[in-house]
């Protein structure tokens, strides 16, 4: 399983490398650049500042001279738009935030999420089965960009009961909202998926022979109906852990929470450059890591998979 | 009073169709010590008596009548009053031993909780009463299988702990549904010699539920036959198999090929010519095995050098347990997969290295049916646009009209009803697809078919009729067929000559009378002698020829040797050759017979 890994995060670097190269490419052929503004800046001083962050170099030498700082100064450059800070500042400054409220949002998605499917699967078509089904239906219907809004008008401005936005350190009120905004969607699938799976495994042969063997219902569906029921939930975690992690920006800018969601999508708008393909780099890294790990999960979950 | 009694029993399914009624008021005994057998084709009821019994049918299910053990009411009794009797005082083994152990969990644990359940015992203790089971079982090494996860273990072996697993608690009633139709003949053999053993020592009463005929009359001393819900006839075995009284019964009997039966297949004529010429085929996969940070390649051998002739009208039967290469060599000989080396000749001309367009105009002649008619035919198309594909692929030349009416001469021909044309494969019984994809390999008249255990899956009468229909159709296209099976009863009631296969080699090939009359090889012999026949007497007086150990894992090394052992300890790599011992019987090279029964497993 060592080796396995190993291989794996070696056949991580050409991944990589190639992501980087064509965010690289696909950034400069876009049109606009990080000093494109409404009023052109006369040539010289645009030639200057270009000069100053080696964007008059040809292609290849600023490419090279990016991947150069990253492999041997893990630095992912300055920022075009922001003049005092660079691009490892403002992942540092965003990140732990975008993580602390993705981190949650996981948890509870995929908590509430396996006890609803679970809890529908055990109880099929009774009442319990269609409040799951109907519950599960819901709450993947409403997008974040729908769930911000509602939170707010209910909890902070009808009832009072919780702060409309900031991050304040990450207090527990100031989590509340963003952590609901972010997880309903992904709980809904969640429940879907488990109770499915479920389903089919209460279903199958060695649940029957279970059943035959005379040990308790309760026994039964954790010690031989639990784990192959995850396993397909386990594929979907895998993305699901990459997309709340790195952040949401509806929910960084609904709730005001300051993290790398917004500073993405800023970033891609007013062409900062470094910026974009700095945080580029790290959900690749992110991704490649967590299939990793759902890879090496499986091995956990399914016996029959060897690494 | 009876140890277990069946009184009145009802099952009926609510499906979408309405009520299903799938038993109709069975009623019988079984007492202390007794195998009683419930024979019966798929659909008959047969396991939903006994599912409905122990609390396992699907909730759409309505059972209502009486089911006691040792006086205690079974049926309709809250989960946790049946469980104080499943798994202790009844227990149930299952048809496929793969499926039927939970995948994740290792063999211990699977045991212990049932004696956790039961008795109480659990750790040590409990590993010791599991552990003792095992032994008892026969399974070899059985300490290390402890720790082992199903998947880990051969279909023999699982079967066996699925057995022991049962008898945990020394249940007074085992009830073995279909307990060997998944397995090899050699490992059936086994597996019904171990229950045997069980019912005399352990005095438990076994409830035998099967298809087969031949196991029946191996096994029990009373039987019920079962058709649509209800029972046919019942006695014991040898007033059913002597003098059976209802046609159905008497139909069973006669529909189940036999290895003592004088069925003969047509004779080829003497001046046939030869028209696919096979030789030295090998085809080798390469295996991942991981070896630390790089992982390597073993290299599976299949097929491992086959040669053989087949002529114009000949039937050349492939037989060999599971993993033997049957189907590789099928597939190869089709060039479905590329052989690794050797030739395929077919007319006089090399197959093997042919471009796919020039493969593509000899495929007309060359067909093949399937083990698993629903799975071979597309879902989305009517059977009849399947029967028709091959006429647009290799006669383009045809009008819509002219193909209609070949497609329905061949449905006739099949015996499939004009009206079906528009049906798809779902809506058809599993017979009913079969004649389907017989139809579609045979509607442009191809010189050799091969039947890829093309009736295993049927039921014993519906597989009559396939095999009086292959043979019928074979006697009017006078095309060449190779017919692949497991089923040592099947291949001798259709084949002119007999291969053997073991691990991707032959071990024997001689005419079908030849190879069943005079076997040479030991594990031809020990094939044949493993085999029911559907006839009591017999079955009791048969000797049963064992060879010591298990079918080995054909990427051990040593598995090739397994009848030649005189040359495990000098040359690893020794290859047994064929010789021919009579005209046209060819026999590997092999250690004398009694040198290997005295080998320890």
């Amino acid at each position: 399983m060592l080796g396995y890994s190993i291989r794996r995060l070696l056949a991580a670097i050409p991944t990589l490398l190639l992501l980087i190269a064509a965010s690289f490419v696909l950034i400069q052929v876009a049109p606009g650049g990080p000093f494109t503004s409404e009023r052109p800046l006369p040539p010289q001083v645009l030639a200057n500042i270009e000069a100053r962050y080696g964007l008059d170099q040809p292609m290849w030498k600023q490419f090279w001279d990016y991947l150069y700082n990253i492999v041997f100064h893990f630095d992912f450059g300055p920022s075009f738009k922001f003049k005092d800070r660079d691009v490892n500042d403002i992942i540092a400054q965003g990140f732990p935030i975008s993580l602390t409220y993705g981190f949650l949002s996981f948890l509870a998605a995929t908590s509430v999420g396996v006890t609803l499917g679970v809890a529908a699967a055990i109880r099929h078509n009774t009442w319990i089965d269609y409040f799951a089904v109907s519950l599960g239906i819901a709450a993947q219907a409403l997008p974040n960009f729908i769930m911000g809004p509602i939170l707010i008008l209910v909890f902070t401005l009808y009832l009072g009961w919780l702060p409309g936005g900031g991050w304040n350190g990450g207090a527990w009120p100031y989590l509340i909202m963003p952590v609901i905004a972010l997880s309903t969607s992904y709980m809904g699938s969640i429940a879907r998926i488990t109770r499915s799976s479920m389903l089919e495994v209460l279903n199958s042969n060695y649940i029957r022979t279970a059943r035959a063997k005379g040990i308790p219902e309760r026994q039964i569906i954790w010690k031989h109906a639990m784990k192959p029921t995850l396993l397909p939930v386990v594929s979907y975690l895998g993305p699901v852990f990459v997309y709340v992690l790195t952040g949401s920006v509806f929910v960084d800018i609904y709730f005001s929470t300051g993290g790398l969601g917004q500073a993405y999508v800023g970033s891609a708008l007013s062409r900062d450059y470094s910026v974009l393909l700095g945080v580029t780099i790290l959900y690749g890294g992110l991704t490649v890591l967590v299939n990793l790990i759902t890879d090496l999960a499986y091995a956990w979950f399914d016996p029959k998979i060897r690494y | 009073m009876a140890l277990f009694s069946v009184r009145d029993l009802n099952v009926s399914f609510t499906t979408q169709d309405g009520m299903i009624d799938a038993v109709k008021g069975v009623s019988f005994d079984i007492e202390a010590g007794d195998c009683l057998g419930i024979v019966g084709e798929s659909g008959s009821g047969k396991s939903q008596t006994f599912m409905a019994a122990m609390g396992l049918m699907p909730k759409n299910g309505l059972a209502t009548g009486s089911v006691q053990l040792m006086g205690r009411e079974m049926l309709n009794v809250s989960i946790p009053e049946l469980n104080s009797l499943r798994g202790r005082d009844i227990s149930m083994i299952f048809q496929d031993p793969l499926t039927a152990l939970t995948p994740h969990l290792k063999i211990v644990n699977q045991m212990e909780e049932v004696l956790r359940s039961h008795q109480g015992l659990s750790g040590r203790d409990a590993e010791k009463v599991a552990l003792g089971w095992l032994d008892k079982v026969q399974i070899p090494e059985a300490k290390r299988r402890l720790d082992q996860y199903p998947h880990e273990l051969s279909g023999g072996m699982r079967q066996r702990v699925m057995i022991a697993m049962a008898m945990l608690c020394n249940p007074k009633v085992l009830i073995a549904d279909e307990p060997t139709t998944a397995l090899d003949v050699t490992v059936q053999a086994e597996i019904l010699d171990l229950m045997v053993g069980l019912q005399k020592e352990e005095g438990t009463a076994i409830a035998l539920i099967t298809h087969d005929m031949g196991v029946v009359a191996r096994m029990c001393r009373d039987v019920h036959v079962m058709r649509h819900g209800e029972f046919v006839e019942s006695g014991s075995v040898d007033e059913i198999f002597s003098a059976p009284k209802k046609d159905y019964t008497k139909s069973l009997l006669t529909a189940m090929p036999r290895l003592d039966s004088d069925d003969a297949p047509h004779a080829v004529a003497a001046d046939a010519e030869t028209l696919l010429s096979v030789d030295d085929v090998m085809v080798h996969f390469p295996i991942k095995q991981d070896r630390g940070l790089f992982s390597g390649t073993v290299l599976l051998k299949a097929v491992n050098g086959v040669s053989f002739d087949l002529r114009a009208g000949e039937t050349l039967g492939v037989v060999g347990e599971s993993g033997c290469g049957k189907s590789t060599l099928a597939r190869a000989v089709l060039q479905l997969i590329p052989p690794t080396a050797g030739a395929v000749t077919w007319l006089g001309q090399d197959l093997v290295g042919l471009t796919s367009h020039a493969l593509k105009s000899r495929r007309k002649d060359l067909q093949i049916v399937f083990q698993d008619p629903l799975a071979s035919l597309d879902p989305r198309m009517t059977i009849s646009a399947s029967i028709a594909e091959p006429l647009r692929t290799f006669r383009p030349e045809l009008t819509l009209a002219e193909r209609k009416i070949e497609v329905a001469e061949m449905m006739e021909r099949v015996g499939l009803d004009a009206r079906m044309v528009n049906r798809y494969p779902h809506e058809l019984s599993g017979g009913q697809n079969q004649r389907v994809g017989i139809a579609r390999a045979m509607i442009n008249r191809p010189k050799l078919v091969i039947c890829d255990e093309a009736v295993s899956a049927l039921d014993v009468s519906i597989q009559a009729q396939i095999l009086r229909l292959l043979k019928g159709l074979q006697y009017d296209f006078g095309m060449a067929m190779i017919f692949i099976s497991h089923d040592l009863s099947v291949v001798r009631a259709v084949s002119n000559r007999i291969m053997v296969l073991y691990l991707g080699r032959v071990v024997e090939m001689a005419d079908r009378d030849v190879l069943y009359d005079e076997p040479r090889h030991p594990y031809t012999r020990s094939l044949i002698s493993a085999v029911p026949i559907p006839d009591p007497h017999l079955e009791r007086t048969r000797q049963r020829l064992r060879i010591p150990g298990e079918l080995p894992s054909p990427l051990d090394p040593k598995a090739a040797l397994r009848f030649i052992p005189s040359r495990l300890t000098s040359d690893l790599a020794y290859q047994p050759s064929l010789k021919e011992v009579s005209s046209g019987h060819f026999v590997e090279e092999h250690d004398p017979l009694e040198t290997l029964l005295d080998r320890p497993a």
